[in-house]
């Protein structure tokens, strides 16, 4: 989705530059906050940019015969709230900047805007939303993630008809010709995205419940533990496990 | 927990259909990416518009960069890895130390 190195003019790289900068920054602030008030986070918020930063490199073929790659960012969104991605998304167009010719520095700031601002409070918008609409929350995700994703090429897709209009029907039919490029490809990918996360989130929900009680994802549930924990006692004690293992140490 | 894997595996099928789906039907089409084709678009839409900026930094070959996105996706790949098997590791440990309770003496 990254518009290519030196394709908005000038007025338009400055503008969008200043326009993400403050999200970018205070988003910057929000992961220092999240990680000195909870450092037990770090794991979780390393994950969501490992997310990000994996699925941007996969370039994925769609049904309209072109590829283009899912961005990940509905993922740290809904765990950490949009701004903490705005930092995470922008080092992922930085990476691509500077060693792969993919966007660029004079349009980091277009990119950053669609795909680390724009993106990730569309994304949490769509979760929250499906959430109090009674959608659950791997409903949400899926919503959360494929919003993400595709609110970040339509995105793209204006910014580009705004800097590039139509020589003969202006904005608008620029606008029609780049999001029959961007977001029609990207339908596909974003199913798939919101698919993925609801994968992830599964595996999340066994294994860090702690973390997303604490970070208002999952409800606390005290009451089933004292039942799985009678059940955990019928089975065979840990000590059985124990014997092996003094006995290979001797 | 059977048909919690069940749900899994599907979830995998669809996923994999959905990206696998497009290089079946189109197998002959030549995948550019949607970034070239802005590009094409631009070019015939606003023809008098010429790039004022190059890339600091281009991979030499198409081989280089798709190292380079290797590159991009082992490291994702590998902490995204890491973090699940700790998280899971975690809960395993805790569900070993969790019949501990019932004092045997």
């Amino acid at each position: 989705m990254h518009i290519a190195e030196g394709f908005l003019p000038p007025a338009h790289a400055i503008g969008w530059t200043v326009a993400a900068a403050p999200f970018v920054v205070h988003g910057a602030r929000a992961v220092v906050k999240e990680v000195r008030e909870n450092p037990e986070s770090t794991l979780l918020l390393g994950a969501a940019g490992a997310f990000t930063f994996v699925l941007s490199a996969i370039k994925l073929p769609s049904v309209t015969g072109s590829s283009s790659h899912p961005t990940g960012t509905g993922l740290g969104a809904v765990l950490f709230r949009p701004p903490v991605m705005a930092l995470l998304g922008t080092i992922v167009l930085l990476f691509q900047a500077l060693l792969l010719a993919h966007g660029g520095l004079t349009t980091l700031g277009a990119n950053a805007f669609s795909m680390a601002v724009v993106g990730p409070w569309a994304g949490y918008a769509a979760y929250r939303l499906t959430r109090r609409l009674g959608g659950g929350l791997l409903g949400g995700v899926f919503a959360g993630m494929a919003v993400a994703d595709l609110a970040t090429y339509v995105t793209t897709a204006l910014q580009l008809a705004w800097a590039h209009p139509d020589a003969e029907s202006g904005f608008v039919g620029a606008a029609v010709k780049f999001l029959g490029v961007f977001a029609v490809t990207q339908v596909p990918l974003a199913i798939g995205e919101g698919l993925l996360g609801v994968l992830l989130f599964r595996v999340l929900t066994v294994n860090a419940r702690p973390e997303l009680e604490r970070l208002g994802v999952l409800r606390p549930q005290p009451a089933p533990e004292p039942e799985s924990a009678a059940v955990l006692r019928e089975q065979p004690p840990a000590v059985v496990r124990e014997q092996p293992r003094d006995g290979g140490a001797r | 927990m059977r048909r919690r894997h069940l749900v899994t595996a599907l979830l995998v099928l669809a996923v994999v259909a959905l990206f696998a789906l497009p290089l079946l039907v189109g197998g002959d089409s030549e995948y550019a990416g949607t970034d070239s084709q802005a590009t094409e678009l631009i070019e015939e839409s606003d023809p008098g518009y010429q790039p004022w900026f190059e890339s600091v930094f281009s991979p030499g070959s198409s081989e280089v960069e798709s190292g380079l996105f290797a590159l991009q996706a082992a490291l994702g790949g590998g902490v995204l890895g890491y973090v699940l098997g700790r998280l899971r590791g975690r809960r395993v440990a805790e569900e070993q130390a969790a019949p501990a309770p019932p004092p045997p003496s």
